[in-house]
C-alpha cells in the first residue's frame, strides 16, 4: 500500500485465486499484516504493543460474549449472577477473571503504546490521524471500562457510577438534567445498569471499527520507526510477514506469561475488595477510588479545592477533560521536525519527568485524599498541563536536535542498536564499530 | 495562535493549581487536621498462615471441615452464607449422605410455600438449597441485633483487605478494656453501650459481641487440635476463604499448566523469530546458534571435549 516495493498479493491456489477475482480480501489481509505491507526493519520492542493491544482487544470481546450468555443485568440479580458464574459456570471463574485482569492488561498494553508514541513522536505528521484515531479508540475504552466495572453491581461499582456520573452536574443549568438523563434516574438505578450493559456490550465493536482507521491511516505513511527518519528504500524495509509476525508472536507469548500469572495467581490483585459486597445506596465506602487505569485523572480532578471565579469542581471536571483533549493538539503543540526523542536532548528530560509525574499524579489518585497527597497532585498536576501547553511548544522551538542518520539502514554508523542495519552492509564479527 | 491558546489554558489551569496548593499548604499549616482515634490506635491484620496462601496453595480440608463446625455451631446463629450450597460441601471430603444429613439438620429451615394452603412455611433443606438465611429479612435481622445488620460471610475474606488475616485478627482481637491512653487522648472515641471495642476494626467499636469467647467452645473430633479461641479463629477464616474462592485449587492447578504452556509457547516463538530474522540481523547472526561460525566453534569445543556427533 504504502512503498513502490510494496509485493502484490499472488495467488498461492486457484482457490484463492477464485475468491482474489470476487472479493479481494486476501489482498486486503496481505497488503494490511502479510507480506504486502513494508516495515521499517530497525522497530524495537516498544513496537510490539500496538498488536498487543488488537490482541487484548479480541480477548475482551471473546471472554466478553462468553460472560454475557450467563450475566443477568438486573439490580437485584446482577451481584449474584457474576458469583453464579465464579462457582456453578463451567470455567466460569477462568472467563471472568481473564476478562477482569484483561480489562487492566488492555490499559497496561495500551498505555505503552501510547508513551512509546509520545517518546518517539509518532504523533507527528504525516500520522497525526493515526494519533487522533488513537486517543478516540483510548475515549472509548475509558467509557467501556467503566461501564463494565459497574455491572458486577458491587460497592465500588454503584459509587463509581454515582461519582463519575456526577461530574455532569458541576456543569452549572445543563448539568444536573444530563446526569439524571444520562442515568435514567436520580440515582444510578435497574435503568442505569441495562443502559450501561447494552453499551458496554456496543462499544468494544465501535472500538474494533475504529481500530481499524487508526490501520488504515497507519499504513498510508507506513508505521514510524526508533530513529523517527523516513523510509528511503527498499533496504530499510521488511515485510510484515514472517518478519514481524514472528516478533509479534513471541512477545505476545511471552506477555500472555505474564498476564497468565495475575490471573491465575493474582486474580484480585488489581481490584478493590469493596467491590466484592453488592451495592448498598445507604453505605458509602469510606475511600471511593476508580480503577488504577484512571486514578492519574482521579487526581487531578480532586487537586481543584479553592473555588477561584468557578466552583472548584467544576476546575475540576474541566481539568480532567482537558488533560485527555490536548493531547488531539499534540502534533501542533510540538512542532519540531525531528521525531525521536533519542535525537532530541532536552525534549528527552522532559520526557522522563512527564512519566515521573504522571506516575506520582496515578500514585496520589489512588491513595485517601489526605492534605498532603492533595498538595502532591496539586503540584503535579500543575506540571502536566505546563508541560503540554507550556514546555513542549518551548522546548520544541529552541531545543538543538542531535544530527539523524541518514537512512534508516545505515543509522549503525550513528551508534544505533547493531539491528538497525541490514545484515549485509554492516560490518560483521571481528569489525570494530564506528559507533560514536 | 493556537499555540498561545493553548498555552494561556495552561496557564490558567496551573496557576489555578498552585492557588490550590498554597491555600492547602496555608490550611494545613494554621490548622493542621487533628489525629483521629482510628486513625493512631487502628491496628493492621496480624499474621495468618494458611494452606492455602500462596502461588500453589491447597485448602486443607482437615481444617475447612473444623472451620465449618465453627460456623455451624457458632456464626451461623447471625450470619448468612447465601452463595454457598450444601452440596458444595462435598468438596470439604464430606460424602453425599454426610451433606444430605447435613442440610436435614440445618438449625435454619428453608422458606416454602405450603403447597396446599399457598401460606408462608418452611421445609428442610436439601443439599441443592443454597445456606439459608438465619433471618427472614433485613429488618428481622436489625431488629434482633440492635439495629446491626450481620454481613453474608460468602465473600467476606475477598471483601475486605487482607481478606482471612482480618477476620482472624478481628475474631481474636477483642480487647474488654479500651486502652487507657485511648481515652486519655479521645474521651470522645469511649466505646458506646452495646458495641465492643476491637482494634483491627476500622472504626474501632464492632456491634458484634465477642463470638469465640472460651477455648473448647466447640467440640473437635478426636485427632484435631485443641479447640482454642485462637484455634477456632484460624479454622473458620480458612473456611471462609474457601466460601470465598472455592475454584482456588482448580485456579492453581490450571494456572500452572497455563503458564507452562505459554513459557513454551514463548521459547518456541523466540526461536523461530530467531531463525527467521538470522539472516537479516548482523547481532542475531553473531549471537545465534544457526551461525556457521557459531557451529564451527561449537564442533571444535566438542572434538575438544571427546564427544561424539
Amino acid at each position: 500500500m504504502s512503498f513502490a516495493w510494496a509485493k502484490p498479493y499472488e495467488p498461492k491456489s486457484g482457490f484463492m485465486r477464485w475468491i482474489d477475482e470476487r472479493l479481494p480480501l486476501p489482498r486486503l489481509v496481505y497488503g494490511a499484516v502479510g507480506g504486502g505491507y513494508p516495515v521499517p526493519r530497525n522497530l524495537n520492542y516498544w513496537w510490539n504493543f500496538g498488536v498487543l493491544a488488537g490482541l487484548f482487544l479480541t480477548i475482551q470481546i471473546v471472554t466478553g460474549i462468553v460472560l454475557a450468555m450467563w450475566y443477568y443485568s438486573s439490580a437485584d440479580g446482577a451481584f449474584n449472577s457474576v458469583e453464579h458464574i465464579m462457582r456453578d459456570v463451567n470455567a466460569g471463574w477462568a472467563l471472568r477473571y481473564i476478562h477482569m485482569n484483561g480489562a487492566s492488561f488492555f490499559f497496561i498494553v495500551t498505555y505503552i503504546h501510547i508513551f512509546r508514541g509520545l517518546y518517539y513522536g509518532s504523533y507527528k505528521a504525516p500520522r497525526e490521524l493515526v494519533w487522533m484515531l488513537g486517543l478516540v479508540i483510548y475515549l472509548l475504552m475509558m467509557a467501556t471500562a467503566f461501564m463494565g466495572y459497574v455491572l458486577p453491581w458491587g460497592q465500588m461499582s454503584y459509587w463509581g457510577a454515582q461519582v463519575i456520573t456526577g461530574f455532569f452536574s458541576a456543569f452549572p443549568l445543563v448539568g444536573e438534567p444530563i446526569r439524571v438523563w444520562l442515568l435514567g434516574g436520580y440515582a444510578p438505578d435497574q435503568a442505569a445498569l441495562t443502559r450501561f450493559f447494552s453499551l458496554h456490550y456496543l462499544l468494544p465493536f465501535v472500538i474494533a471499527a475504529v481500530v481499524i482507521l487508526h490501520i488504515w491511516a497507519l499504513h498510508i505513511p507506513g508505521s514510524g520507526n526508533p530513529t523517527g527518519v523516513d523510509v528511503k528504500d527498499e533496504k530499510d524495509t521488511l515485510p510484515f510477514h514472517p518478519f514481524y509476525t514472528a516478533k509479534d508472536g513471541w512477545a505476545a507469548a511471552a506477555f500472555l506469561t505474564v498476564f497468565a500469572l495475575f490471573v491465575y495467581f493474582a486474580p484480585n490483585y488489581m481490584g478493590h475488595p469493596d467491590n466484592y459486597i453488592p451495592a448498598n445506596p445507604l453505605a458509602t465506602p469510606a475511600h471511593i477510588v476508580p480503577e488504577w487505569y484512571f486514578w492519574p485523572f482521579y487526581a487531578i480532578l480532586r487537586a481543584f479545592t479553592v473555588d477561584f471565579i468557578l466552583p472548584a469542581k467544576l476546575w475540576g471536571v474541566l481539568a480532567m477533560f482537558a488533560s485527555i483533549l490536548i493531547l488531539f493538539f499534540l502534533p501542533w503543540l510540538d512542532k519540531s521536525p525531528v521525531r525521536s526523542g533519542s535525537y532530541r536532548p532536552v525534549f528527552k528530560r522532559f520526557y522522563w519527568l512527564l512519566i515521573a509525574d504522571i506516575l506520582i499524579l496515578g500514585w496520589c489518585g489512588g491513595a485517601a485524599a489526605t492534605p498532603i497527597y492533595v498538595a502532591v497532585s496539586q503540584l503535579a498536576a500543575a506540571y502536566y498541563f505546563a508541560h503540554f501547553l507550556i514546555i513542549l511548544p518551548l522546548v520544541s522551538a529552541f531545543e538543538r536536535p542531535l544530527p539523524l542518520p541518514d537512512s534508516i539502514s545505515s543509522s549503525r554508523l550513528h551508534g544505533e542498536k547493531a539491528e538497525a542495519a541490514p545484515a549485509g552492509i554492516t560490518p560483521r564479527r571481528g569489525a570494530t564499530t564506528t559507533a560514536g | 495562535m493556537l499555540r498561545f491558546i493553548l498555552g494561556f489554558i495552561g496557564a490558567v489551569f496551573s496557576l489555578v493549581l498552585l492557588i490550590s496548593f498554597f491555600s492547602n499548604v496555608s490550611t494545613f499549616l494554621t490548622s493542621p487536621p487533628e489525629q483521629t482515634a482510628e486513625e493512631e490506635f487502628h491496628k493492621h491484620p496480624k499474621h495468618l498462615a494458611l494452606a492455602s496462601d500462596g502461588p500453589m496453595g491447597h485448602f486443607d480440608r482437615q481444617q475447612l471441615q473444623r472451620g465449618f463446625q465453627v460456623y455451624k455451631e457458632v456464626c451461623a446463629a447471625c450470619h448468612g452464607l447465601s452463595l454457598v450450597a450444601f452440596r458444595d460441601l462435598e468438596a470439604l471430603g464430606y460424602n453425599e449422605a454426610e451433606v444430605k444429613a447435613i442440610a436435614d439438620q440445618w438449625a435454619t429451615e428453608v422458606p416454602t410455600t405450603n403447597p396446599e394452603t399457598g401460606e408462608a412455611a418452611t421445609r428442610k433443606a436439601i443439599p441443592s438449597d443454597r445456606f439459608p438465611s438465619p433471618y427472614a429479612n433485613e429488618v428481622a435481622a436489625r431488629a434482633a441485633n440492635n439495629n446491626a445488620l450481620p454481613p453474608d460471610l460468602s465473600l467476606m475474606t475477598k471483601a475486605r483487605h487482607d481478606g482471612a488475616a482480618y477476620v482472624y485478627s478481628l475474631l481474636t482481637g477483642y480487647q474488654k478494656q479500651q486502652p487507657a491512653e485511648l481515652l486519655e487522648k479521645f474521651p470522645a472515641a469511649k466505646t458506646p453501650q452495646g458495641l465492643y471495642y476491637n482494634p483491627y476494626f476500622a472504626n474501632l467499636n464492632l456491634a458484634m459481641p465477642p463470638p469465640l469467647t472460651s477455648d473448647g467452645q466447640v467440640t473437635y473430633a478426636a485427632g484435631n487440635p485443641a479447640p482454642t479461641v485462637d484455634q477456632m479463629a484460624k479454622d473458620v477464616s480458612a473456611f471462609l476463604v474457601w466460601t470465598a474462592e472455592p475454584k482456588l485449587e482448580r485456579r492453581h492447578a490450571t494456572g500452572l499448566a497455563v503458564v507452562v504452556f505459554l513459557l513454551f509457547a514463548t521459547i518456541l516463538g523466540y526461536l523461530a523469530y530467531r531463525n527467521i530474522w538470522y539472516g537479516e540481523k548482523a547481532v542475531v547472526r553473531k549471537t545465534g546458534i544457526l551461525d556457521p561460525e557459531n557451529q564451527a566453534k561449537a564442533a571444535r569445543a566438542k572434538r575438544k571435549a571427546g564427544v561424539k556427533g
